[in-house]
């Protein structure tokens, strides 16, 4: 009897031991946080805003103008044949949802150090509350992308067509919020000492924008072959060629490219979740 | 349902608990800068970021919070956890409710942890007070079912009713606190951790949260936790006390002992003070007559209850005839505020050469919750003004606590002095 009694300790505090510390089950106990987490990210956004929830559509639809002035009616840059407004409204909505998922999940550990030091949940929901929460930005801006898709299939028959690849989109997608979450939790692993990155991600994600072909095809880059391997070292390149291949029925897709972005994802969220168990123990000493 | 006390059942065993903090600078600074410091530390250069006049000596040097703490709380009991400022408390807590984790050891637990170091933690401001309800038992680790299941005790508890639809920015800090309370009080949860939140609020719901919080632990069999430095809350919930100092546990076991444990960790344990050899503040004291000793007649520690007389004895020899000599105490506080000055007392006649022994009672019934000093000044009346005979040079320690239940803790900016009752005349309808 006794004996029984030892072996029910349903929790057991140790030293930080080990490369990897998540106990995914509890993580799936504390799901009603995560949705709580997701809610009030979206509330609060927009709370003492004018055009509140409006901004989720007017911040894409501005920058997919805006690209359009600059890069097609100035730089004169081709898309595929394809209506280059929908080409970056595509490209943008994708980038959009790795940047958030980066920006947002940066500053977890920062941000959130007041509750954190007051009591224990899994610190891991707040990153994915807010990947969550850029899924849900996405959705949005998705089903406003679809109305323009409608209106160009419907005014020029012809110049955009889903494909088989559309199938292959909620693996993209999939791929997209684990690379974004993967990087953004280890910049905000690192933030925990070195602040000085909370300002580099901003910049960098921007940075990054570039080197992925959002406002260019990568067709245009088989006259470099230099430029194109070092874009397709960027495995974000993949995931954005293959989404507008799904949508808009142009793209270069090669399949060892995909192989590629895969494994980067993975590798980039194991390091991620292994450094984030790593500092979610003792960052409270440092922080 | 009848609990056998051999049938204890064990829901926290902790086994060699240690907690180890770098002392100095911890990096936290900017990534060139640590790598500036590494770089010059590579080539054996002075760190450019150190603080100029910072003894490098002590650089990487490590403070145990926690030192090897053994201990196993039993279902249904309300452990008391005291010691000064400094002894690992709160560390202690931190520790447990896994906000940061230990160095060394291993803590067991049977059933969740609610700990409220601290109320209102993850209040938005700007939700109302029933989605915070919500936020609130969800980070404590509740599911949505369970905090449904349970809304309406804990608005009614809350006394926040007809405002729980209102954003809690508009709450008053009361209000807060109350709500906050609230949703801890009625989580489901097996241990309670809580860390001094009932000192805030007003007195009628700190007496309904210890109320509470004593049918959790009484009645529920759910097991509690508490840090306080305010004895009587200890007294009223606790049914089990230990004692921490330094990062060490000294005592575990019954409350009354632990307070009085927890007064002689305090400045407070010094009874006996050897004047032979102490300067006087007034040059010319301590010729005419000489005060050799003081001690606390009596005690272990000088702290003393509220409704107990201090006994003093001072040992005093006389260098020439005195036809009466006077004696008085200058209370201070602690913080060296002057309390005020007792009623000077006529120690008798005294032949020359003769030594002493005198003891006095002094009644501390009017002295707030605290610590205090006193400093003994021995003098001659005269037609002008009196004549210092001896007045050593040191502080006289001594603690008071209090022993009524209904006074509210003493807080800052009510002096030190609580006086009788008034005087009720006459009462009468109109």
């Amino acid at each position: 009897m006794a004996n029984n009694q030892n072996e029910s300790w349903t929790t057991i505090i140790r030293p930080r031991t080990g490369w990897f510390d998540i106990d995914l089950h509890e993580l799936w106990q504390y799901r009603d946080l995560i949705w709580m987490f997701v809610k009030r990210n979206f509330t609060v956004l927009y709370k003492q805003t004018i055009l509140g929830p409006a901004w989720v559509l007017l911040n894409p639809l501005i920058t997919t103008i805006i690209f359009n002035v600059i890069f097609t009616g100035i730089a004169n840059i081709p898309t595929d044949g394809v209506p280059s407004f929908l080409f970056y409204m595509a490209g943008n909505t994708v980038w959009t949802l790795f940047a958030n998922c980066i920006n947002n999940t940066a500053n977890t550990f920062v941000a959130n150090a007041g509750v954190m030091g007051k009591v224990y949940f899994p610190r891991l929901t707040v990153p994915i509350s807010q990947v969550l929460t850029a899924l849900l930005n996405f959705a949005i801006q998705l089903v406003m992308f679809l109305c323009f898709w409608v209106f160009f299939a419907v005014t020029d028959p012809g110049s955009v067509h889903f494909t088989i690849w559309l199938l292959y989109l909620p693996v993209l997608l999939l791929e997209v919020l684990m690379l974004g979450l993967g990087v953004g939790i280890i910049v905000s692993s690192l933030t925990t000492k070195y602040r000085d990155l909370a300002i580099a991600v901003g910049f960098g994600v921007q940075l990054w924008m570039y080197a992925t072909p959002v406002v260019y095809p990568m067709s245009q880059l088989a006259e470099s072959p230099r430029m194109a391997v070092l874009v397709s070292l960027n495995p974000m390149t993949h995931l954005v060629e293959a989404a507008r291949m799904a949508l808009l029925g142009s793209g270069t897709i090669s399949v060892w490219g995909l192989v590629y972005s895969a494994v980067c994802t993975l590798v980039l969220l194991a390091v991620g979740v292994i450094l984030f168990s790593r500092i979610e123990k003792t960052f409270m000493d440092t922080v | 349902m009848a609990r056998q006390s051999e049938e204890r059942v064990p829901v926290i065993q902790v086994t060699g608990l240690k907690k180890k903090y770098k002392l100095g600078q911890i990096g936290g600074g900017t990534l060139t800068a640590d790598l500036q410091s590494w770089w010059a530390r590579v080539r054996g250069k002075e760190d450019p970021n150190l603080v100029i006049g910072t003894d490098t000596r002590l650089f990487g040097t490590t403070f145990m919070a926690l030192n090897g703490i053994d201990l196993t709380v039993y279902q249904g009991e309300a452990l008391g956890i005291i010691g000064r400022n400094g002894a690992g408390k709160s560390t202690f807590l931190k520790v447990l409710s896994r906000i940061t984790a230990p160095t060394e050891g291993e803590i067991r637990l049977k059933g969740r942890v609610a700990s409220m170091l601290e109320v209102g933690t993850g209040f938005n401001n700007e939700m109302t007070g029933r989605e915070n309800i919500y936020m609130n038992g969800a980070i404590l680790g509740m599911t949505k079912a369970e905090v449904d299941a349970k809304i309406d005790q804990i608005i009614e508890f809350s006394e926040c009713g007809e405002f729980i639809d209102t954003p809690v920015k508009r709450y008053s800090s009361g209000m807060f606190v109350k709500l906050a309370f609230a949703v801890a009080a009625h989580l489901d949860s097996e241990i309670m951790v809580m860390d001094e939140v009932l000192a805030v609020g007003d007195m009628k719901f700190q007496q309904k949260c210890l109320g509470k919080m004593s049918d959790v632990a009484g009645q529920e069999g759910r097991t509690v936790l508490y840090v306080s430095h305010n004895m009587s809350t200890i007294r009223q919930l606790c049914t089990r006390c230990i004692v921490l100092d330094k990062g060490k546990l000294i005592y575990d076991g019954d409350v009354e002992t632990a307070i009085a444990i927890y007064m002689d960790t305090t400045d407070v344990n010094v009874t006996h003070y050897d004047l032979r050899n102490v300067g006087r503040q007034v040059p010319s004291a301590g010729h005419r007559l000489f005060v050799e000793e003081l001690r606390f007649v009596g005690k272990e520690s000088s702290v003393f209850a509220d409704n107990e007389p201090i006994v003093i004895q001072i040992t005093w020899k006389a260098n020439e005839r005195f036809d009466g000599v006077n004696m008085k105490m200058n209370l201070h506080y602690r913080d060296g505020s002057a309390v005020g000055i007792t009623h000077p007392v006529n120690l008798g006649a005294a032949e020359p050469g003769k030594t002493y022994r005198t003891q006095f009672s002094f009644d501390p019934g009017l002295l707030g919750e605290g610590q205090y000093f006193f400093y003994l000044d021995v003098f001659e009346k005269s037609l002008t003004s009196p004549i210092c005979l001896d007045k050593p040079n040191v502080e006289f320690h001594f603690e008071v606590t209090g022993t009524d239940l209904t006074m509210p803790e003493w807080p800052t900016g009510w002096g030190r002095i609580h006086f009788p009752p008034v005087k009720l005349l006459e009462s009468e309808a109109e």
